[in-house]
């Protein structure tokens, strides 16, 4: 009777010592989302009130601090490129031919009239140095089970004070992602999908952004060609390349 | 027998001298408050008018639901035909497109690179077209602090204190960065031809003014406008021709729920004016009703007194035979005739002094910098038709109401002890 009673009692607590912690996750995310470059070309098809917009761009990113963006679509936009040097933007527009340094308020506003802002996307990728995680339950989601994790910003000043993701149990991939401010107000909500097996770890290749106080449909972020960890070099990231 | 009661009045001046100072008194606050609130709050709506509500306003739908925000994506676009069918279906109002935006405006240093930048409240209004009027709607000559009107593609006027914040001066090449009607990113070069004061804290702390085609290239805005704005009259809103107007064109565009058909509204539904306009109407009425009250409580008092003085003449005349409702009537039209005087001299120095305050004005732009409304830096009083006769409501009304009050005294007297009264005196 005894070792029924620890049987029952051991297949009952199992599935809690199986879940990892909010931590362990955060970390199997990074793992699959970081690398230590990022080569990409992408489209944004931003679907406003007077209809969609396809952008297109590449984009070459190293660690956290440095990234560089170039526009090739549409006509408008074409040769606007885009700068990040840690926590710095700076935007060169060849009708103008001015270097312009984006700070403060602007840095919230729409990047090219997408449901993305500046700080979107120059936020660093890395979840565990920013957050803290718990898991509050488990879901469905796109027909995969996931754990719902509450992410509570580490320090002030975050673009989000709270994140509320749908990691996939299997590929550690959030599926669905709820961005709050300090106010507890819904922002944004994103939904990323079509996660494909990249250079050995799951990677989603299309994100669905919804900014919650913006009218349209949100934007999809496609991701066309992407190459992790190969070198790029150095004067790419300098204001010398801007030009 | 009104002859004889204005002898009577200007004999005894005992009789009328108080009670007509207390009137005039009254009704020269009555006349100056009157027109110092229609002159503040007057100047508030105008200048809100012509900056930018107008006395109607044609948006679409969408823009009216998000107002706030200035939404340049929710614009209206085959604006020149919406425009001319305006001015062919409503000639009797002047009709202009206006553009208001938001965005940042970036000064340069020697590399080209960002040395100052800021953000502002972008105006775009037809500069050009001198048939337009609008500067002389928006006064620009008289607030041009340095440099000249813009009169070419390209140049802008800025806001002087914004100038100084940035550290532009006139000539310099600037670069507005902002989002176009379809969403999308636009850096745009300009060159500050002037700067401007408006004395309104909300827009001199950051604003650029800018010609409606610049605006419509910068903002890929071919054939539209966030605004178009009506003029009923030149100089002040009427309430009921807009919303008659109002009434007119939204009837003529229910059809279909697209966000973006046009829709006008009026002044009032905008930028909480409504609440400005009830007060402004209201007002006269409330200060009228509470000098009333006030003087009533006076003349009341003034008229006992007078009363208790004039005890032995109306006791003489009680006991001559005179009736008591004809003594009573004759000293209520006593009372009309010193109400009316009251009333004339109390208007005549209420006009003078507001005149002099509608000519020179009370400057209050110290005390808003931090306004967010728009409001003048300097606060007039406005002589309208009404401040003619609203004078003569309280003036006439309060001594009729005093003298009732205290004349009833009269019918309290006994005749069969008047003789033993008049006896004691």
């Amino acid at each position: 009777m005894r070792t029924y009673i620890y049987l029952i009692i051991f297949l009952l607590t199992t599935p809690l010592f199986s879940q990892p912690s909010g931590k362990e996750i955060l970390n199997l995310i990074d793992k699959n989302m970081t690398a230590n470059t990022r080569i990409m070309t992408a489209k944004m098809i931003i679907n406003g009130v007077r209809g969609s917009r396809t952008i297109e761009f590449k984009t070459w990113a190293e660690g956290e601090d440095r990234a560089f963006t170039e526009y090739m679509n549409p006509a408008r936009e074409k040769g606007t490129k885009m700068l990040k040097l840690e926590d710095k933007l700076w935007i060169f527009s060849p009708s103008t031919d001015r270097i312009i340094q984006i700070t403060g308020q602007m840095l919230r506003q729409s990047v090219m009239g997408s449901d993305l802002s500046y700080e979107d996307m120059m936020e660093d990728p890395d979840l565990t140095s920013h957050y803290s995680a718990s898991v509050v339950a488990s879901d469905t989601v796109q027909g995969r089970n996931c754990w719902v994790l509450q992410l509570n910003a580490l320090a002030e000043g975050e673009a989000y004070e709270v994140r509320k993701i749908w990691v996939d149990q299997e590929r550690y991939i959030p599926l669905r992602e709820e961005l709050y401010g300090k106010s507890g107000k819904l922002l944004k909500r994103t939904q990323l999908s079509e996660v494909t097996r990249i250079q050995g770890r799951w990677f989603p290749m299309k994100i669905v952004f919804k900014d919650m106080l913006k009218a349209g449909d949100g934007t999809q972020f496609i991701i066309v060609t992407i190459k992790l960890d190969e070198a790029i070099p150095e004067n790419t990231f300098s204001k010398a390349s801007l030009k | 027998m009104i002859k004889f009661i204005i002898k009577g009045l200007l004999r005894d001046k005992h009789r009328s001298r108080l009670p007509l100072i207390v009137v005039a008194i009254g009704v020269m606050l009555t006349v100056l408050l009157t027109t110092w609130i229609t002159g503040v709050l007057g100047d508030s709506i105008n200048l809100n008018a012509k900056l930018s509500t107008g006395h109607v306003k044609v948006i679409t739908r969408a823009y009216r639901d998000n107002m706030d925000q200035i939404p340049v994506d929710l614009s209206l676009s085959g604006a020149q035909e919406l425009l001319s069918n305006l001015k062919k279906d409503y000639p009797s109002a002047s009709w202009v497109e206006r553009i208001q935006f938001g965005g940042l405006l970036d000064l340069p240093d020697e590399k080209g690179e960002t040395k100052s930048q800021g953000p502002f409240a972008g105006f775009a209004v037809d500069l050009f077209n001198p048939d337009s009027g609008e500067a002389e709607r928006l006064n620009l000559s008289k607030i041009l602090v340095k440099g000249k009107l813009p009169s070419v593609a390209g140049e802008i006027l800025v806001s002087h204190s914004f100038s100084e914040k940035l550290g532009i001066n006139i000539n310099d090449n600037v670069t507005f960065i902002g989002s176009t009607m379809y969403g999308g990113m636009t850096i745009v070069n300009f060159t500050v031809s002037g700067t401007i004061r408006y004395g309104i804290a909300a827009l001199d702390r950051g604003s650029v003014i800018m010609d409606l085609s610049d605006a419509k290239k910068a903002l890929d805005m071919e054939d539209a406008c966030n605004e178009i704005l009506g003029f009923t009259s030149v100089d002040y809103y009427d309430d009921i021709k807009a919303t008659e107007l109002m009434t007119s064109f939204n009837d003529k565009n229910t059809s279909g729920n697209d966000q973006f058909t046009p829709v006008m509204i009026r002044l009032r539904d905008q930028n909480e004016l409504g609440g400005l306009i009830d007060l402004m109407s209201g007002v006269v009425g409330i200060i009228s009703f509470v000098f009333i009250l006030v003087l009533s409580v006076v003349l009341w008092n003034a008229g006992l007194v007078g009363g208790l003085r004039r005890y032995g003449e109306v006791g003489l005349r009680l006991a001559m035979g005179e009736e008591k409702g004809h003594i009573y009537r004759s000293m209520i039209a006593e009372s009309l005739a010193i109400g009316f005087a009251g009333s004339v001299i109390g208007i005549t120095i209420g006009l003078l002094l507001s005149y002099w305050m509608q000519q020179k004005g009370l400057d209050f732009s110290g005390a808003m910098q931090n306004a967010t409304m728009l409001l003048p830096g300097i606060f007039r009083t406005r002589i309208t038709p009404e401040a003619w006769y609203i004078g003569f409501i309280p003036g006439i009304f309060a001594t009729l109401l005093g003298t009732m009050l205290s004349g009833i005294g009269i019918y309290r007297r006994q005749t069969a002890r008047l003789f033993k009264e008049l006896q004691l005196q």
